[in-house]
């Protein structure tokens, strides 16, 4: 289901990511008041940070905000060579000539738009210098390369996402990071919401679809005792769509849920075992 | 040996040598040779070999073997003949050579023994799978072991050793994991909770003449109950369940049983319907239907007596939760002015789909409070035992409920007269809880060196734990092993094209030219500093302060792997006017023989007052240059000294003192040994990270796999 709808203009290969509307209303259960809040911080012009485990609808609250406020959404997911040019923009040559490519951030400040990094502690830590000018009052965005400052408009927004079930002390996130951001927490939804959720995307029947998200409710049990997840909502819609191509809920729940979870023999046994116990 | 297979004629001559005694016209050697020409020919020598000590014992003996080893051969691999073969002359030996040749034919029987045998599943091979399904149903884990009777005390599942019912490895798994569930259903839905008048089971079953049969009857009816249970819950396991009772024999209930069935079937049943169905079948003088195969025994006195247990500390838990609670909200120094009692009020909120989990919602004055999750969890073992949270449990916890504060206070106060001096040591603040501020100075610190053993200690970890460090060392050096391209190096093995490029059009932009243009291969830079900060107070005598060096030997030599800085700490002392930290590894210090001697020089000292410690590791730490910094605490989580240093007071300064480490760019980690999981730990370390280890046997190896994910 793709939501972000590329313009008509695709030079090359590079997608103008101005066109980033969104375009059809992108499904999203609200789970409290997290649409509310996401407002809220806009209008005050105050950066957002989202909480929560993986695969539990972060992604997807961006597309929706995106959509209600109508605002092209430009998404980065960090990963550990992202470094503040990636960022922020560089010089490239083009027919002899050098020319200024602004990077995704630059270019959401630019047109106003809503700039979404995902998985912000991935990223090397110079990016935070980038960010920090820009996530507090003074709304900017330092240009190092061509001495610029770029003043970000009303409209644009910045949202990193962040998960805290990370161990790791390298996955931290600093303080004079977080607190120049608006906190939303995110979780996996209560089993009847989820239940909803999984029947929307899937297509899977209903009482089925209650059973799934019961057994990942199960797996969300050992979480902390020999797993560091259980199964996000992204998975059990996984394991839905299976079963709706007929593979049986068994060998679905096993491929899309204890495969993916574990690689401990004897805890994917016990969670094959738990999925046989609700789907004969 | 020529390995062609002997003839039949071959062989027959070899039996006649062998039978001569026993062999005449009418009963020859030919049939069995013939059949013996088919095996091959180690077989055959295997036959033959056997025979010639047969024949040595009993010669009739000998020629039933020879008639009955082909058969063997076709059931059984050679090793399990072997057995049979030693079976039956043991037989004969004892009983004389009728029972002896009987044996001897019941070849097929013995190999369908043997069978069943190796079908067994032994408990040990399925505890790890099952405890984890059992978490997995509900969230509560239940302690599962081996035990003589099969039945749940609430706390734990004990099932058999062994199982061996089935002639298929998985029947029998699937046994064992049938009756882990039927006993799980006994504790998740409600067999223990109290009924209509209060009672537990136990008190119910006294009251019939005949208490087995009414226990007996009892089981019988409230497996109805949780059958259907499971039923509706798990269809799955359901259907199993019953399908393994069909392969034994299916349970049939006798016509006076219909209404009881109909009754306990319905979803609202209760224990009390059991109960209620108990008499009325009583009365009726019902001898039980056999048992189902998965249900095991109902031992109310052992299981009332764990629970018991349980809940007093269940109780204490969710009274220190109350008082933390109240704590939070300023309640207590209200209270205590007015003269009057916190109370709080519990309700329950059900979701409106029936499969989801009730949750605890509770009051303060009429306000509405968000219990913390592990409080949460708590109240729903409460739940599953009374149904409710008990009036008396909603009353905060007094001073007392803390461990240690219960101890007499009145210990000599004076253990410093005479060399007591500040020089040369550091002073560090503690924080009083009670007034909400820190005293000054005032702990007394000084670093000193652990006294080196000549014990090769270390030597002997290392030989004796070879395996497991080497398998350590393999995790450690996949770590270090992840060598990584850097981009846009001054130097390198290869030229970094988009750095080039970039370079390029800087240069033409009127910008300076970079020089880093390359790329280069190396290790992560890891820039890691680590202090491990070792409990030596009393308490970790014995089993613990040996894991604990074990512990360090094992960390030592992972760490030597990676490269990290690290130092080592052991702490320990008594009274605020003399904390004492040990040395044992200096950041500066190579991990040599001396460090090797004062490892395995620790020894349990005296108490336990954490803070200090904590806040000069911190100042130590701040002092290094790395771009991570850890301080992981290793204890037995009691803090613990003689002068007041107990009880709220130990566990809000150790707090204090994680917090002020955290803000100054530290992360603590705290790894606890306990095996009663007390209910301060959460309060005490849950401000930042920590895990709580029961088996202490777990922990060389645990501490190792935690320092791997912490940085990684
Ligand atoms: N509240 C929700 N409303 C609608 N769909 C949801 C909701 N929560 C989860 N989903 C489903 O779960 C899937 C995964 O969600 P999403 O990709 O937004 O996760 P995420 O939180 O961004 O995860 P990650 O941290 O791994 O990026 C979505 O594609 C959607 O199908
Ligand atoms: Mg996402």
């Amino acid at each position: 289901m793709q939501k972000l709808i590329p313009g008509t203009t695709l030079d090359g290969r590079t997608l103008k990511t101005e066109e980033f509307i969104v375009r059809d209303e992108p499904y999203y259960e609200p789970q409290g008041a997290e649409i509310e809040l996401f407002h809220a911080a806009y209008t005050n012009q105050i950066p957002v940070l989202l909480k929560g485990p993986t695969g539990c609808g972060k992604t997807r609250f961006m597309e929706h905000m995106a959509w209600r406020l109508r605002r092209p959404l430009i998404t980065v997911s960090c990963h550990d060579d992202l470094t503040a040019s990636d960022l922020v923009g560089r010089y490239l040559l083009m027919e002899g000539e050098t020319r200024w490519v602004n990077g995704p951030l630059a270019r959401a400040v630019q047109i106003g738009g809503i700039c979404y990094l995902d998985e912000i502690v991935e990223a090397r830590k110079d990016t935070t210098v980038v960010i920090h000018p820009l996530a507090d009052d003074r709304r900017v965005l330092p240009m190092e390369k061509t001495g610029e400052l770029l003043k970000a408009p009303a409209e644009f927004c910045l949202a990193i996402s962040y998960n805290p079930g990370y161990q790791s002390v390298l996955k931290d996130l600093k303080h004079s990071t977080r607190q120049r951001f608006v906190a939303i927490e995110f979780d996996y939804p209560p089993a009847d919401l989820e239940t909803t959720i999984v029947v929307r995307e899937s297509g899977l029947a209903e009482d089925i679809a209650a059973r799934l998200v019961k057994f990942g409710g199960m797996t969300r049990n050992l979480k902390g005792s020999g797993l560091d997840e259980g199964a996000s909502t992204r998975l059990l819609v996984h394991a839905a769509k299976l079963m709706v191509s007929k593979v049986s809920p068994r060998t679905a729940c096993r491929g899309a849920v204890s495969e993916a979870l574990t690689d401990d023999p004897d805890m994917r046994a016990a969670i094959n075992e738990l999925s046989s116990s609700l789907f004969a | 040996m020529s390995q062609r297979p002997l003839s039949s004629f071959e062989l027959e001559q070899c039996l006649e040598n062998c039978l001569d005694a026993v062999l005449s016209t009418r009963r020859t050697a030919e049939a069995p040779a013939s059949e013996l020409s088919a095996f091959t020919r180690r077989q055959q020598e295997f036959v033959l070999h056997w025979l010639d000590v047969i024949v040595s014992s009993n010669s009739e003996m000998g020629f039933q073997f020879v008639s009955h080893v082909p058969e063997a051969l076709r059931l059984l691999p050679v090793p399990e003949v072997e057995k049979w073969i030693i079976h039956f002359m043991d037989v004969y030996d004892r009983e004389g050579l009728y029972p002896g040749s009987a044996a001897v034919r019941g070849v097929g029987l013995f190999a369908q023994e043997c069978r069943i045998e190796s079908m067994a599943v032994d408990f040990s091979s399925i505890v790890r799978v099952l405890e984890h399904f059992i978490r997995g149903l509900s969230g509560r884990g239940l302690k599962l072991e081996a035990g003589e009777h099969v039945f749940t005390d609430t706390g734990h599942i004990y099932l058999p050793a062994r199982l061996a019912v089935f002639v298929s490895e998985k029947m029998n798994f699937r046994l064992y994991k049938a009756t882990a569930a039927h006993l799980w259903a006994q504790t998740q839905f409600g067999t223990f909770r109290s009924t209509r008048n209060g009672t537990g089971l136990m008190k119910v079953c006294a009251g019939f003449p005949q208490r087995t049969r009414a226990c007996r009857l009892l089981n019988a009816l409230e497996t109805v109950r949780l059958n259907a249970c499971i039923e509706r819950e798990l269809p799955g396991l359901y259907l199993e369940m019953m399908a393994l009772q069909r392969e034994l024999a299916p349970i049939e209930y006798p016509p006076q049983w219909q209404p009881s069935l109909h009754r306990l079937r319905k979803p609202a049943a209760t224990v009390q319907d059991t109960v209620d169905e108990l008499r009325r079948l009583f009365s009726c003088r019902q001898t039980p239907p056999a048992a189902f195969c998965f249900q095991g025994d109902l031992r109310l006195e052992d299981t009332e007596t764990a629970m018991r247990g349980r809940q007093q500390q269940e109780k204490r838990a969710f009274r220190l939760w109350l008082r933390q609670i109240a704590l939070d909200l300023k309640a207590v120094e209200a209270a205590r002015e007015t003269g009057s009692a916190v109370r709080f009020a519990a309700s329950w909120e059900r979701a409106p789909d029936p499969q989801q989990e009730m949750s605890l919602v509770l009051q303060f004055d009429g306000t509405p409070i968000d219990p913390p999750d592990d409080m949460q969890l708590l109240s729903r073992s409460i739940l599953q035992d009374f149904g409710e949270i008990p009036h008396d449990y909603l009353m905060p916890a007094g001073d007392a409920a803390y461990p240690g504060t219960s101890r007499p206070a009145d210990l000599p106060s004076n253990v410093w007269e005479g060399s007591y001096h500040e020089e040369g040591a550091h002073l560090y603040n503690e924080w009083d809880f009670r007034r909400q501020h820190y005293r000054k100075d005032w702990c007394v610190l000084r670093e000193i060196d652990v006294h080196p053993s000549d014990e090769p200690y270390v030597d002997e970890v290392l030989r004796r734990y070879s395996g497991l460090i080497s398998e350590l060392r393999k995790t450690f050096e996949m770590l270090r092993g992840e060598d990584r391209i850097a981009r846009k190096q001054s130097n390198g093995d290869d030229v970094d094209l988009d750095a080039v490029v970039e370079a390029y059009a800087d240069m033409h932009a009127g910008m300076e030219m970079s020089e880093r243009l390359f790329t280069k291969r190396r290790n992560l830079e890891r820039s890691m500093a680590v202090v491990f900060m070792v409990d030596m107070s009393g308490s970790t005598k014995g089993w613990i302060n040996d894991a604990e060096r074990q512990a360090l030997v094992m960390l030592c030599e992972a760490l030597e792997l990676l490269g990290d800085r690290y130092a080592v700490y052991g702490f320990s002392g008594i009274t605020r006017k003399r904390c004492e930290l040990y040395r044992v590894k200096r950041f500066d210090e190579s991990y040599g023989e001396a460090v090797k001697r004062r490892i395995s020089g620790i020894r349990p000292q005296d108490y336990t007052r954490m803070g200090v410690i904590i806040r000069h590791l911190t100042d130590m730490l701040e002092k290094i240059e790395a771009r991570t910094k850890l301080l992981i605490t290793l204890s037995d989580g009691k803090p613990d000294d003689y002068d007041g240093y107990r009880g709220e007071y130990g566990v809000e300064d150790t707090r204090q003192a994680l917090i002020e480490a955290k803000y100054r760019g530290i992360h603590p980690f705290c790894i606890t040994i306990d095996k009663e999981a007390h209910e301060y730990l959460p309060r005490m370390f849950g401000a930042v990270n920590y895990v709580v280890i029961d088996e202490v046997n777990k922990l060389p190896m645990k501490v190792a796999d935690i320092y791997r994910k912490l940085t990684t």
